[in-house]
């Protein structure tokens, strides 16, 4: 433990990526530009979610890290370990007993509350970027609340495909004011986005944080004609029986075989137990 | 009565290069106004200075907005004149990739003018988007599809449903007919001269094509060297030109 500050990052690098985040929680959905360090770990593995983790931690913190839902995938395992090693920090899987909870792409089933801090990996922060190349232009966008745009993209989804085709990186509009990309979380789980716990996102190559404090409204976006539906797979899941879950599709040979289980690992095994207990 | 647009000592300088210098005019409302000259004239510039486009150096330009009576577009805040110019302006670029998102499908780059201010109904969007393909003359079974398989003369008919679509009371035009052939050219200024009259528009349009504004424009302004040099009624200036360089210009143009 003697090669590494607490939780790898030196402690001028924190206390800058605190004032970003301190700021996006300031003004909710807003991109704070912040500068990125280089991480220990491609981009793409979540180097944005990480420095914030890092910025947050405190040797009193208990550390839950998932990809997909799932404490058990290399992402999640690596950035974990990561963290016991540099931070000598607790860990869990249990969504209720972790204080800081980094995710790539989904949302806890569990209710998060007070005490809780929610850290998102996001590959691109920008919701208007595949609009609009220009950076000068999006911001500008944003600055003045002219985002006809976001709509022509769900114009376009229901003009091709009859509905809103968009199930993930489905975008919001927060306190009424800033568009915002979720990151890559499946719409499923956009009513979860007004939550207890603060919600901090960081994307390490875009060098952008933003934030949601508590209780932030978020709407997700949608035409009158064409309501928001946060879908799902119309299954109960195959080892717990949950049917409020977010479920992934898994294939089990190569004669059509599939099943469909809950992305939320922890959910479904502390459900599992349960049952047996 | 009121001018829509009243142009006072509009001037652009590059450096030590004069863009335009000094031009004044007023526009009345359901009035076209025709700025020719010839390439590196001022005209493309004035315009851009008009419709908010570059900042000038000196001079105003007042707009009679509906709520408030004639403003200076120049003074507005950035909102104010974005807002402007997705409700009462248009502007229609001479290349219609610059003024259409060609990644975008028709109806949707109709759409877009209208889901800016705050249109939420899909049915609605959809509706107003097929009409405005059938004033264009472009077929509602195209309306999915993407302007980059439109021919040229297509792509600039939608490019102006997409923005007159807003019922806009001020058009601005750059070369509208530029790089068509001339058959698709005379559909688009039968086109135009038929939509200006009946929405009644007030329009400036740029061009060096003096066929295009003895069609469509009431009143002429000849540019040179960043300068206004004659203006009249243009049946008077075409006919009977005063200045030695509208003298040049009108007998320059190729009779078949």
């Amino acid at each position: 433990m003697t090669e590494y500050n607490f939780a790898y990052l030196d402690e001028d690098t924190k206390r800058m990526i605190r004032r970003a985040i301190l700021k996006g929680l300031a003004i909710p959905g807003y991109q704070v530009p912040f500068a990125s360090r280089e991480m220990p770990m491609p981009y793409g593995w979540g180097t944005g979610g990480v420095q914030v983790t890092a910025s947050i931690l405190t040797p009193m913190d208990r550390l839950k890290v998932i990809d997909q839902g799932a404490d058990d995938t290399t992402n999640a395992v690596s950035i974990r370990r990561f963290f016991q090693r540099t931070a000598d920090v607790a860990t869990t899987e249990h969504t209720a007993e972790a204080s800081v909870i980094q995710t790539r792409h989904r949302i806890p089933e569990e209710r998060l509350g007070a005490g809780q801090v929610l850290v998102y990996q996001v590959p691109i922060p920008e919701p208007l970027r595949f609009l609009e190349p220009s950076e000068v232009e999006t911001r500008r966008m944003h600055a003045l609340e002219d985002y006809g745009l976001m709509h022509v993209k769900l114009y376009e989804d229901i003009a091709q495909h009859g509905q809103i085709a968009t199930a993930y990186a489905y975008p919001v509009k927060v306190s009424g004011r800033y568009v915002m990309d979720p990151s890559p979380i499946p719409k499923f789980d956009n009513p979860k986005l007004k939550m207890g716990a603060i919600q901090l996102f960081g994307a390490g190559r875009e060098q952008r944080i933003y934030a949601l404090p508590p209780f932030t409204q978020v709407v997700s976006l949608d035409f009158e004609d064409h309501p928001f539906d946060p879908s799902k797979a119309d299954h109960p899941c195959a080892l717990c029986g949950a049917e409020d879950s977010y479920l992934d599709e898994i294939i089990t040979d190569d004669r059509g075989g599939r099943m469909f289980v809950c992305s939320d690992t922890d959910y479904c095994t502390t459900r599992r137990e349960g049952d047996t207990a | 009565m009121t001018p829509i647009l009243d142009v006072r000592n509009l001037s652009k300088n590059y450096g030590r290069n004069i863009g335009c210098m000094d031009v004044n005019f007023s526009l009345y409302p359901g009035e076209v106004i025709g700025i020719v000259g010839e390439s590196g004239s001022g005209k493309s510039t004035l315009l851009g200075c008009m419709a908010g486009h570059l900042r000038p150096s000196a001079g105003e330009v007042l707009f009679d907005t509906r709520a408030e009576g004639p403003r200076d577009v120049l003074r507005m805040s950035e909102p104010e004149r974005r807002m402007l110019a997705r409700t009462d302006w248009a502007f229609v670029h001479q290349n219609p990739r610059d003024g259409l998102r060609m990644t975008v499908s028709a109806g949707g780059n109709v759409g877009e003018r209208l889901m800016a201010v705050g249109a939420r109904h899909y049915g609605d969007i959809r509706a107003q988007a097929v009409d405005w393909l059938g004033r264009v003359e472009i077929s509602d079974a195209r309306i999915d599809d993407r302007p980059s398989t439109f021919s040229g003369g297509m792509q600039q008919r939608l490019q102006i449903a997409r923005n007159l679509v807003t019922g806009p009371r001020l058009v601005f035009m750059d070369e509208p007919t530029g790089g068509l052939d001339v058959s698709v050219q005379a559909r688009l200024l039968d086109l135009l001269r038929a939509l200006v009259r009946d929405m009644g528009l007030s329009a400036v349009i740029v061009t060096h094509d003096l066929a295009v504004v003895r069609l469509l424009a009431d009143r002429l302004m000849v540019m040179k060297s960043g300068r206004v040099v004659e203006t009249g009624l243009t049946d008077q200036v075409l006919d009977d030109p005063q200045h030695a360089y509208t003298q040049l210009l009108v007998s320059s143009v190729l009779q078949v």
